[in-house]
């Protein structure tokens, strides 16, 4: 493990993670030194695009092009906001728990390097109100950079002022969106808020915004440190995306765990080699690429490498990264029923589409799990699959509800099939 | 819950309103404050009382209204009585994969009660709740503020004997 092959994770140590003391001993704070004596704010946006590092939080958008966006200058508000998502609560997905609980100092770091490229006055980190371990860590953090000059009032003696909190949440999943999130932070329910004016421009109370992943900002300072060719060289030709990856593996495999891998290896090395494969008696069935908002890929994807254009391309979205196995012990009608129950109980209610069709949904999916599916059930999922689906709601929760849905009756259709009661069972019922 | 209870008068305590305090110190509008307010009065009553939210709202200085719509879309915010302790129990499909559902049937088994219930001497209450982030060492719950994982049906026994 060193900075060099497995930059996001070398430092990370969940049961004793580094104090300031050790951190800065591992080049911890390097990258607030350098970007602030070195560099110009737009220097950083520059390196960042450069690098070609795009959103690890699961769209993939590139994150220079989304900090251009910001305005700067003079003219620009004084009050500018960045936000870190770390609500992680997308099923399957475990990965910044992990950069938080190991090591808080790289993001607290990270969100002021990010925070100067943007010239933010203000920063938080909008955290998932379960994880009570990072809170702690990250406001511990937060309290030894301060003490140290890294946060607060002109910073290392520069012109620029950042403050840094933590905002724990309490509760629901559709806060990980970015609009809702902002809604939230302001102390409102968190529903979507249409776009335009994107948060860039009109995001926290209506100042330029920007809300950024936990591991996408994690892999900040190591590209101010070593450059956009070194962060190119990390994925070691696999992909036209750069950088390392964190890539996991849930579901009853012989090791489930989180690996910090080049971007773009394939699905086949992470569940085969890393995860070692299947457990005893089972067989792959199909597998989510990045959390429950992905379509199911079938076990001839598993060459695919790991990317986002690589497996967009084969019709589901890299999303997270971290894979979820389904076995061939289960039912993909009851896997669809669990995850549809997950989108209709978080869904915000703001969108009728959302709102009533992922219940309806679920009925019918109960329904054809139970072997009492009538004819037409398959076609009207079919339907609902095309009335959630995108541009059709604020935000992209129903249409990432639909993606397993759609992918799972294109894969297993006779499955589906077979849930639907026969004429001839329905005259003896 | 008695009506009583319910609608008894309510002050917040000293230092639940100078943490109030200090949470809107860290906002440029106070409003942003309300989910640490209604946190910090869930903590020291184990819920949010109705009377709690007038409360707040005058220290927010917004509607009660408001602060009322904040309190019911947080599902870590509870607006009835909870026992003691709180279990939430991940139901989202890497759970469901390795097997979360046996855990809840021990659990509402041993405890005589289902998700959204209370056993009649306030010890515990049930809850589900969504992907708590752990999906390589599943299944998991947390019990207030600690997290489990790895959970099976058999240690179920043992895991509620630590919660008096």
């Amino acid at each position: 493990m060193t900075a060099d092959t497995t930059p996001l994770t070398y430092r990370v140590n969940v049961g004793a993670p580094p104090d300031l003391r050790g951190y800065e001993s591992q080049e911890g704070y390097a990258a607030v030194r350098k970007a602030l004596k070195e560099l110009q704010p737009v220097e950083v946006t520059h390196l960042v695009k450069d690098a070609n590092l795009r959103g690890r939080g699961g769209a993939g958008f590139p994150t220079g092009v989304k900090w251009g966006l910001v305005p700067m200058g003079e003219g620009a508000p004084r009050e500018k906001y960045l936000l870190c998502n770390a609500d992680e609560m997308e099923p399957g997905t475990f990965k910044d728990r992990l950069l938080m609980e190991g090591a808080p100092h790289q993001l607290v770091e990270s969100m002021i390097v990010a925070a100067y490229a943007i010239q933010a006055s203000c920063g938080y980190i909008f955290l998932r109100g379960e994880y009570v371990l990072a809170a702690e860590r990250l406001k511990q953090a937060i309290v030894q950079a301060k003490a140290a000059g890294y946060l607060g009032a002109n910073i290392l003696g520069s012109p620029w002022s950042f403050e840094l909190f933590v905002h724990s949440g309490a509760g629901r999943y559709i806060p990980g969106e970015e609009t809702a999130l902002i809604n939230s932070l302001e102390g409102r329910r968190a529903r979507p808020r249409s776009k335009p004016p994107f948060p860039q421009i009109a995001g926290l109370w209506g100042k330029p915004t920007v809300v950024n992943n936990v591991e996408t900002l994690c892999n900040i300072p190591h590209i101010v440190l070593r450059g956009s060719e070194w962060f190119h060289a990390l994925s070691q030709g696999k992909s036209k995306d750069s950088g390392t990856k964190l890539y996991g593996v849930s579901g009853r495999v012989r090791r489930p765990g989180l690996w910090e891998l080049p971007i773009g290896v394939s699905a086949r090395e992470i569940l085969e080699e890393h995860a070692g494969g299947m457990q005893q008696g089972l067989k792959l069935k199909c597998w989510l690429p990045g959390g429950a908002s992905t379509d199911f890929l079938m076990p001839e994807h598993l060459d695919l490498a790991m990317d986002f254009d690589t497996i967009a391309k084969a019709g589901s979205r890299m999303g997270t990264g971290l894979l979820m196995a389904v076995d061939d012990r289960r039912s993909i009608i009851s896997v669809v029923r669990n995850l549809e129950e997950f989108f209709a109980r978080e869904s915000c209610g703001w969108c009728t589409p959302c709102r009533d069709g992922l219940p309806w949904s679920v009925k019918l999916l109960t329904a054809l799990e139970r072997g009492e599916g009538q004819p037409g059930d398959l076609e009207t999922l079919e339907q609902l699959c095309r009335f959630l689906g995108p541009g059709r709601t604020f935000c992209a929760h129903a249409p990432g509800a639909v993606e397993p849905l759609q992918s799972a009756i294109k894969y297993f259709r006779d499955e589906f099939q077979a849930g639907i009661v026969t004429p001839a069972a329905q005259a003896v019922a | 819950m008695s009506i009583a209870a319910a609608t008894q008068s309510f002050s917040l305590h000293v230092d639940d309103f100078a943490s109030i305090e200090e949470e809107m110190g860290h906002y440029a509008d106070p409003r942003a404050a309300s989910i640490g307010a209604l946190k910090i009065v869930q903590k020291r009553h184990g819920w949010v009382p109705d009377a709690a939210i007038p409360a707040i709202g005058g220290v927010l200085g917004i509607p009660a209204s408001d602060v009322e719509s904040v309190a019911t879309f947080y599902n870590l915010i509870f607006r009835r009585p909870v026992g003691r302790y709180v279990i939430k129990v991940c139901d989202s499909v890497a759970c469901f994969l390795t097997g979360y559902e046996e855990v809840r049937d021990e659990l509402c088994r041993q405890l005589g009660v289902g998700f959204g219930q209370t056993t009649p001497d306030g010890r515990f209450t049930l809850l589900p709740i969504c992907c708590l982030g752990a999906c390589d060492r599943g299944p998991t719950l947390m019990v207030n503020d600690e997290t489990h994982f790895g959970v099976s049906p058999q240690d179920i026994a043992r895991l509620l004997e630590r919660y008096p």
